[in-house]
């Protein structure tokens, strides 16, 4: 089966000062057309370095993201079609927005540089089209509006109709909806998966928040990363209700629920060190290692584990658990 | 303590004994260009001594104003149009309007020590932890340096930070969840009856996260103190209140046990808040948004603020806002229809 989207062994570093920052090592993973994938992982673990990588804004430094099975960055002139095939959203809306820029001019650059419209006289029913299709109805209503004239909601939805312009087939959501005030996060979150349903766009959702990625991508599969690695690939229902990952455990557990009885009464995974190793200074061996509450020395701080396949569609990376 | 500014009106009543905190009827107004942006408006409730109340609510209700308020660190463009805030300490009340500047600088940190968001902002950059420490309980009148860095000692020890370490750092070389305990232990230092936290987690990761409300939960535990909580995130309500308080527009528009507020909501506004928050435990859930988007604040509109987001609105919610009434013991909620059986979730 050929994927969509392919990460081989990507690995990403950055240069600080003279020291190196290993952000992404060693990530693989395949993404089906049609497919909702989550990312998840706390601040610092390379999840928006992935994402970035995946849509071409930042050049692996080693290994391969194939489109269709081709390295993206030896394609030569596919490049194009691939760039248009594979869009983000960014956090936060008012940053990737023109604050200068009116919602019909933001929508319609895009439009006219790809040649996406057949003339100009063209351009305003596409533009009507494309807020209907995120819900900000009637189009007219913001057509003339500046970002700072909108609210968040809205201006995350500008967002989303400004990638779907070109039709993409895929779509990186890196933190989408974290910015979005709670009680409009849901209806987002609704009209991205009407997206997948209706118009079949792939998603790599990307979230610190594990009860949206469930939410999201309930029909789909959760990888989480630690530190710049891969350590569980799993479908949803699976990952959230029976973690095997140390680390997955220990982030279910301590999630916060808006349930006063669920989070009263749950039981948390203790971890044997609450810092963070520093990304300048990583562990030895697996990077979870130091808080690790199955730790066994002598293998988890000498030997990078491996991501396994444990047969039942889940994929961990933990010496202890894969023995 | 009591020696410190003596008390005006010294009425201690047994019905209020044990009460930290009272507020009446407060209503806070910012200028701005446009208008009067009404931040506040007639906020009333009580905190018993030892309890946890959680504001809940979303950007722009009212909450950060209204904790800044307490404490008397609003912005200059604040005007507190009317209301009372009256704080207790062992049979004493002081009417916090009324402080003078003198007063007021001792009432805040010693009595009433607030926590902000972003604790990197808090602490003084160019200082190390020990001296803020010192500095923080020198500007509050203690000046046995001894006897604070030994207090300082046990507070970090408290929040689980190594203090040799801590104590000798600058705020930079210290992580997010580091800083934030820092804060906390700061604010424990001259013991203060009430602590305001506002958005202690925003920025933290989850497991960063889980550690701040550990350590909170075991802090209550120890030490005697109220803690008015503030936070846009339900969960952290859940976790740790023991009442909450729904803000909508400048206003409570419901309060209750949290059992009850999350069980058995009364405010369609707070139903529609739960009802937006998805869980991890357990399997795929319904959820739903709340149309439309909160009230201009300078122009808010007739009647129940929250009546064009609310799809049980009736003629009489679009022309008088109903106040806050007991539902339920010690649940009240401002709705025309709330307790009736006329809203069901």
């Amino acid at each position: 089966m050929s994927s969509l989207i392919s990460l081989q062994h990507v690995s990403r570093t950055f240069r600080q000062a003279n020291r190196i920052v290993k952000a992404v090592d060693n990530v693989s993973l395949d993404i089906n057309e049609g497919e909702i994938v989550c990312l998840v992982g706390e601040s610092g673990c390379g999840k928006t370095t992935t994402g970035k990588m995946i849509a071409g804004l930042l050049r692996p430094t080693g290994g391969e993201v194939l489109f269709e099975g081709k390295d993206i960055w030896a394609m030569g002139r596919d490049f194009k079609r691939y760039r248009q095939a594979v869009q983000i959203i960014h956090q936060d809306p008012y940053a990737s927005l023109n604050p200068v820029h009116q919602v019909s001019r933001i929508l319609s650059a895009p439009l006219l540089r790809h040649g996406l419209v057949a003339n100009q006289a063209a351009v305003p029913g596409r533009l009507r089209e494309l807020l209907g299709i995120v819900d900000m109805t009637p189009p007219e209503d913001f057509l003339d509006k500046y970002p700072h004239q909108l609210s968040g909601g809205q201006r995350q939805r500008v967002s989303v109709a400004r990638a779907l312009t070109v039709h993409p087939r895929f779509i990186v959501a890196d933190e989408a909806v974290s910015m979005v005030d709670v009680s409009i996060r849901v209806s987002l979150l609704n009209m991205l998966t009407r997206l997948k349903n209706e118009l079949g766009v792939t998603f790599l959702f990307i979230t610190h928040d594990l009860a949206l990625a469930k939410y999201f991508a309930w029909q789909g599969r959760i990888a989480v990363m630690y530190l710049g690695r891969l350590i569980e690939v799993a479908l949803t229902p699976r990952l959230v209700n029976d973690p095997l990952h140390p680390y997955s455990k220990a982030l279910l557990s301590a999630v916060p629920e808006a349930d006063p009885r669920i989070t009263r009464t749950k039981q948390r995974v203790q971890l044997r060190s609450l810092d963070v190793p520093s990304l300048l200074n990583l562990p030895p061996g697996c990077n979870f290692h130091p808080r690790c509450p199955l730790f066994e020395p002598g293998v988890c701080d000498k030997v990078v584990p491996e991501l396994v396949d444990m047969g039942d569609g889940r994929y961990v990376a933990c010496h202890v658990i894969a023995k | 303590m009591s020696s410190l500014f003596p008390p005006e009106t010294p009425k201690p009543t047994p019905k209020v004994a044990d009460t930290t905190l009272t507020v009446q009827n407060l209503s806070v107004d910012y200028v701005g260009r446009r208008g009067l942006v009404k931040a506040v408006r007639g906020v009333s409730f009580d905190l018993a001594h030892g309890e946890t109340l959680s504001l809940i609510g979303e950007s722009g209700s009212g909450k950060t104003t209204l904790g800044l308020t307490l404490i008397r660190l609003l912005p200059r463009a604040a005007r507190i149009r009317e209301g009372r805030i009256v704080y207790r300490r062992d049979g004493d009340e002081f009417d916090v309007l009324a402080l003078k500047p003198g007063e007021l600088r001792q009432f805040r940190w010693k009595e009433c020590a607030m926590v902000f968001q972003s604790a990197l902002n808090a602490l003084n950059p160019v200082l190390r932890i020990a001296e803020q420490f010192e500095d923080t309980a020198k500007a509050h009148g203690t000046s046995r340096t001894q006897e604070t860095s030994q207090r300082a000692l046990e507070l970090l020890r408290l929040v689980k930070l190594d203090p040799e370490r801590v104590l000798h750092s600058y705020p930079h070389e210290l992580s997010g969840g580091m800083r934030q305990r820092v804060l906390f232990a700061m604010s424990l230092l001259l013991d203060p009856q009430l602590i305001i936290l506002d958005e202690p987690t925003t920025a933290l990761d989850i497991l960063t996260q889980r550690a701040i409300i550990d350590i909170l939960r075991q802090l209550r535990q120890e030490m005697e103190f109220s803690l008015l909580f503030i936070s846009h995130d339900l969960s952290l309500a859940a976790e740790l209140a023991d009442r909450v308080a729904t803000m909508y527009a400048g206003a409570i528009v419901e309060v209750g046990d949290v059992y009850e507020t999350f069980y058995r909501p009364q405010h369609p506004y707070t139903m529609g808040l739960i009802k937006a928050v998805p869980t991890v435990t357990g399997d795929m859930q319904a959820l739903a948004s709340i149309s439309g988007s909160p009230p201009d604040l300078v122009n808010l509109p007739p009647g129940c603020k929250f009546h064009p987001r609310c799809a049980y609105a009736t003629g009489r919610c679009r022309e008088e806002e109903p106040i806050l009434v007991t539902v339920a013991p010690g649940h009240l909620a401002a709705c025309w229809y709330a307790g009736q059986g006329g809203v069901t979730p």
